[in-house]
């Protein structure tokens, strides 16, 4: 590899070409600080569109100040960091900055947590010269089900944007206006609501301020537990286990599962369930129907659609509505684990406690923020009553936990309630890329072949590779398996599917890239990618921890079917489990 | 082509067809109608001359008599006067503001001696519409020498020997930068024309356009041939509607003859060109935001390296000049690298279109040979200042230029001495100002354009520059201090230094120079809270002097708020914490009684 040699700080350093002043200076153990630049290493995704100017040094022989997140290292370069014409520089962009942004810290979503609230602090700022004949560019506030955007507190660093295009190829937000006006927002400064956002929350996890949060549903979640006549119960998603522990300074990867179910009933919970339950349910629902069209495809029946696309994932179902709608009957019908919860609970689990289901409120802790979204569509609810009353984030549980004054490390573990509670550790790994699929592979194979499955370890579905493929052996039929991640991935295998030219049985998407435990709704990760796949290899080890790793082989799943739903895909399933998709094109109305 | 014995040249520019020159140029047809002369005098609508604050300009060829202000109403007098008598319309002929005598000819105006017009070889010369005009001044011919005498590297050499260094503002070597383009070997290529002249009081690039869009369209293809690209865009701001109905029906033309397209000439080149839109924003002038504005993406620049020459519009080589650059081009070819060397200074050779504005006697275009001194462009091309009054400082480069000063009069405009004098050569807008500008209030003037212009992308230039305005603004209130001068120039240096693009990194230059060379007026500014040129509001004061009030009390009648007090035939009172300084009392007044202070 060809490599130069330069000089930073008086220090020599040889590295491979190409690599950035910044990247070069961190091996030699000078953190050059940085705001707008991000990187996701290994995700392949970065941002660097060199704008705040945070990170210049002097690069001796050139003319101004080189930003050293893009400038690439030269041979013979020398650099210095920290000269007071770059300290002088800095600090001033960074009391630009400040300047433009409203002091609200004390109330702010992302305070504790806010990249700018760090440099701040990192940079010494303790005063702004001039704020007081300094006007803040303003914009109107937007709330949307899921997502609160208030540009006020948008520093332009256009990460959402990148996320939003590059990675997710939404385009629901782009840079508007100029000057001190520009600010990241949707077509014609639209609300989030009418564009053609999926709330998948990648924008919000990349956010290094308050301009992008969640919409806080805990003051809700309170004030129902806080009600006598409502059963409050309790479901929390996969994910949501491998990385609560971080809000509470635990290493990345720890995981939770135990103290998590403490907390929530030490904050009052009626029942605290598990959404993994929901999760095996939706592999018995979801793997008959890939059975079901794969038999059907088989023996020649033109009219079963393959590849059957998973449904778990409501920010890619949000996508291929806006994005596919003339796709619309190609993925599974089966709603996602957190709607199946809903649906089971406020029927079958309503009825076993004897609770009339306007008094039984459920709540779901999720990694995700298109849940949200998700449990206010109008098809899951039953006489204006939701399915799936309220979907809290990660970050929000953690907030609420922190409320009650309870600290999580210091909790015992608790276990799940029945019958709602009991998983397998096929479960488990919906909350990673690959998960969903290889936990169908593990039932659909047995149920296919009528044979046992020597180890329930698909290692060839894993990883963090952004489209991935797989080939299955269903004896002797070779099934063909596509994941993707991150929606730009799964629009690659959409278009190969709208021309025809897709060779696979089934796919399976999600909208986050590493999957649910990327999730928008997951702690922040501030661009460190080797957190996500700390909380990965969590999850797999929560299956590999589990007595029962198939779905189908879940006691309570068994007992479910055998008291109320009859069989997978029966007509009561049909009715409570599965659902139905629109077409949610954005058209343009111009108006007379 | 029948003979024809006279010609009279209308100017069809943008500054006089909005002065109704398009039926200024139907009546002259009737009238020579009328007397049966359509075939003799023919009638053609130019390009610019230069004259601009005095159109609409006609002239009369044979003879050269330059008329100016002219109506549609005039009509009849030039065509019996003049075309049929020989006589001169003595009352429309051009008076030079120094010596308040009427100028017959073009060749006798001061305003015409010192040019030298290699860009504007053919504007006011021929008719833009008609390409057949075009080449019987040469258009195309360099074209042809290239295309059948010439290797890609030789047309590249000339352009290299000849000095040419890009007039959009940087001054980039551009034989240097054709062979970047060169060596960056591609499938795919771009010559792109950068159109979109965004300078405030800035329309060279315009003129060229509208009078001779041949010359642009020319150096596109020779460019293209030497780079070994087979595609040109021309990026066009789309306020421009006149420059571009012109490119069209030029580009048109071209294609009709054979000069654009497939095999031109039978040479076995091909070579088209496509115009591009711009909305109007200033920095999409800068060539990286330039090309994200053509790909359909937002107008805003990215970090070079990469350049255009390496990863340009869809990432393929491309090479951006502007418009005067190219218009160099094909003189060049045909008179050669010496002869092109030979004009202006040592570092920056051939000639500079400058737009003359401000308080000039002669607003309008003109071209120079590099290395003019100030002194001759503001004195003899430009009339001197109007109104007798003193000069003070004249802004080159546009916003993102700085003010040159008395002491810089006599030094050789060119890039390097502008940058040395703390200004920019820019794309030659020239803005003069007199004893009457106040300095704070004229750096303010050209920050508030840049703030409404910065596309926002980096912190110092969306945040700082506003920061800058503010100040300036809290100076020109009387609210500032010593200390906020200090603060200004940290800010300035701050921002240039950390900005992404050229905009960001020249935009405070208006402020570091007008503070280099009037400090003394921001000093009056926040010290004894006064402004010496009297513009800025808040600093005014307005106020009897008693003894030369009669009493009339005409100003009490006419003050709006009240402000005015006294007694019938005893000298007023202006209570300054009333006045809203709107200057209407100073105006009625006829005894000379109300100053400012």
């Amino acid at each position: 590899m060809e490599t130069v040699k330069l000089t930073i700080d008086n220090k020599v350093v040889e590295v491979p070409k190409g690599t950035t002043v910044n990247k070069a200076a961190r091996q030699l153990g000078i953190e050059i600080p940085t705001l707008c630049y991000m990187e996701l290493h290994d995700l392949n995704i970065e941002n660097k569109p060199a704008g705040c100017r945070i990170c210049v040094v002097e690069v001796q022989g050139r003319r101004n100040l080189a930003p050293s997140c893009v400038t690439k290292c030269e041979e013979n370069m020398v650099v210095k960091t920290h000269t007071t014409r770059v300290l002088n520089a800095r600090r001033m962009v960074m009391e630009f900055i400040l300047s433009d942004h409203p002091k609200d810290c004390l109330i702010c979503a992302k305070s504790g947590n806010c990249e700018l609230q760090s440099m701040a602090h990192q940079l010494g700022i303790r005063e702004i010269p001039g704020q007081e004949i300094a006007s803040i560019s303003t914009y109107r506030k937007d709330t949307s089900p899921s997502i609160i955007r208030d540009l006020d507190k948008c520093i332009m660093c256009r990460r959402c944007e990148m996320m939003c295009n590059t990675v997710q190829t939404v385009g629901a937000l782009s840079a508007v206006n100029r000057g001190f006006m520009a600010a990241v927002a949707p077509a014609f400064e639209q609300n989030l609501e009418y564009s053609t956002c999926t709330y998948c929350g990648q924008c919000v996890a990349v956010c290094p301020t308050g301009a992008l949060t969640e919409v806080d549903h805990t003051p809700d979640v309170l004030r129902t537990l806080a009600d006598p006549t409502k059963t409050v119960i309790v479901q929390t998603a996969p994910a949501v286990r491998a990385a609560l522990g971080e809000l509470f300074g635990m290493e990345p990867g720890t995981l939770v599962t135990g103290k998590m179910v403490t907390a929530l009933r030490a904050l009052g919970f009626d029942y605290v369930f598990d959404t993994d339950f929901a999760a095996d349910l939706t592999i018995m629902e979801e793997g008959t129907e890939l059975l079901d069209r794969l038999n059907r495809h088989l023996k020649g029946d033109k009219t079963a659609r393959l590849p059957i696309l998973t449904s778990c994932c409501p920010g890619w179902v949000n996508f291929f509505e806006e994005y596919f709608p003339d796709l619309k009957d190609v993925p599974s019908t089966a709603k996602s684990p957190q709607q199946m919860f809903g649906a089971i609970a406020k029927t079958y689990f309503a009825e076993k406690i004897k609770v009339d289901r306007k008094d039984l409120v459920v709540v779901s802790i999720m990694p995700c923020l298109a849940k949200k979204y998700e449990c206010q569509r109008e098809e899951f609810s039953t006489d204006n009553n939701r399915d799936v009353d309220f979907s809290i984030s990660t970050r929000e549980l953690a907030s609420f936990i922190k409320q009650a004054n309870i600290d999580l490390n210091n909790l015992d573990d608790g276990e799940f309630d029945d019958p709602l509670g009991e998983s397998t550790g096929a479960g488990v790994i919906f909350g990673n890329t690959g998960g969903v699929i290889e936990a169908a592979v593990r039932t659909a194979y047995e149920l296919h072949t009528g044979k046992k499955l020597e180890r329930p370890d698909f290692t060839e579905l894993r990883g963090l590779e952004g489209v991935r493929e797989a080939t299955i052996d269903f004896n002797g039929i070779p099934l063909k398996i596509g994941i993707a991640h991150g929606l730009g991935n799964a629009r690659k295998l959409l278009d190969d599917v709208r021309s025809g030219k897709s060779q696979y049985h089934a796919i399976e998407v999600m909208a986050c890239p590493g999957g649910c435990i990327g999730g928008g709704g997951q702690p922040l990760h501030h661009g460190n990618s080797d957190i996500i796949k700390a909380r990965a290899a969590a999850i797999y080890a929560e299956d590999k921890s589990k007595p029962i790793r198939k779905s189908h082989e879940n006691p309570f799943i068994i007992k479910l079917y055998e008291e109320f739903l009859g069989k997978p895909n029966s007509e009561k399933a049909h009715h409570l489990l599965h659902t139905h998709y629109f077409d949610k094109k954005k058209k343009i109305v111009v108006k007379q | 082509m029948a003979r024809v014995k006279m010609q009279i040249l209308v100017c069809g520019g943008s500054g006089c067809y909005g002065n109704n020159s398009e039926a200024l140029i139907d009546n002259l047809k009737l009238e020579l109608e009328a007397n049966a002369l359509e075939n003799d005098v023919h009638v053609i609508r130019s390009g610019c001359f230069g004259l601009c604050s005095l159109g609409p300009i006609v002239k009369i060829i044979p003879g050269d008599v330059i008329y100016t202000k002219v109506t549609p109403e005039d009509a009849k007098e030039i065509v019996t006067e003049q075309i049929m008598k020989n006589r001169k319309v003595e009352r429309l002929l051009y008076k030079d503001p120094v010596t308040k005598k009427s100028v017959a000819t073009e060749t006798e105006m001061t305003l015409h001696k010192k040019q030298l017009r290699i860009v504007l070889r053919n504007c006011g010369i021929i008719d833009p519409e008609n390409i057949e005009d075009a080449i019987a001044h040469d258009a195309y011919e360099a074209l042809a020498k290239v295309l059948t005498e010439m290797k890609p590297l030789d047309v590249i050499k000339i352009i290299k020997d000849s000095g040419l260094r890009g007039r959009g503002g940087g001054g980039f070597p551009s034989g240097l930068k054709w062979e970047i383009a060169y060596k960056n070997k591609s499938e795919e290529k771009y010559v792109v024309c950068n159109a979109d002249e965004g300078d405030p009081g800035a329309f060279m690039d315009r003129s060229v356009l509208e009078g001779d869009p041949h010359a642009v369209l020319e150096a596109m293809v020779i460019c293209g041939y030497s780079i070994e690209a087979h595609k040109g865009l021309i990026y066009i701001r789309a306020e421009y509607p006149l420059a571009v109905a012109r490119l069209k029906t030029a580009i048109g033309q071209a294609r009709e003859y054979g000069l654009l397209g497939k095999n031109i000439m039978g040479s076995g080149f091909d070579f088209d060109i496509e115009i591009r839109y711009g909305a109007g924003a200033f920095v999409c002038g800068e060539e990286t935001a330039l090309i994200h504005s053509m790909e359909g993406l937002r107008g805003e620049p990215t970090v070079k390296p990469p350049f255009p020459a390496e990863s340009g519009f869809r990432g393929k080589p491309t090479n951006v000049n502007n418009v005067e650059t190219f218009a160099c081009i094909s003189p060049i070819i045909l008179k050669g690298a010496e002869w092109f060397a030979s004009i202006g200074s040592e570092k920056s050779k051939g000639t500079k279109v400058f737009a003359l504005a401000g308080k000039i006697n002669n607003v309008g275009l003109i071209e120079v040979p590099m290395g003019t001194t100030l002194r001759e462009v503001i004195y003899e091309i430009g009339g001197g200042i109007m109104h007798g009054k003193k000069f003070k400082a004249a802004q080159t480069g546009g916003p993102s230029g700085g003010c040159l000063t008395e002491k810089h009069l006599d030094i050789p405009i060119d890039f390097d001495n502008l940058i040395a004098a703390g200004s920019m050569m820019g794309s030659g807008g020239l803005i003069i100002m007199d004893e009457d500008n106040c300095m704070v209030s004229v750096a303010k003037f050209f920050l508030e354009f840049t703030v409404e212009e910065s596309c926002g992308k980096c912190s110092p230039c969306r945040i700082g520059n506003k920061r800058l305005y503010e100040l300036l603004e809290h100076i020109t209130k009387g609210k500032g201090t010593l200390a906020d001068l200090d603060r200004l120039k940290n800010m300035s240096l701050v921002i240039k230094d950390t900005s992404l693009c050229g905009l960001g990194q020249s935009s405070p230059n208006p402020v570091l120079s007008t503070l280099d060379n009037f400090r003394e007026e921001y000093v009056a500014h926040v010290t004894a809270k006064k402004c010496p040129a009297g513009k800025c509001k808040d600093l005014m004061e307005y106020f009897i002097i008693s003894a030369n009030c009669v009493g009339c009390t005409a100003c009490a009648r006419v003050c709006p708020v009240g402000a005015i007090t006294g007694e019938r035939k005893e000298p007023h009172l202006i209570n300054p914490a009333i006045c809203i300084k709107c200057g209407s009392c100073m105006g009625k007044c006829k005894f000379d009684a109300i100053i400012i202070q």
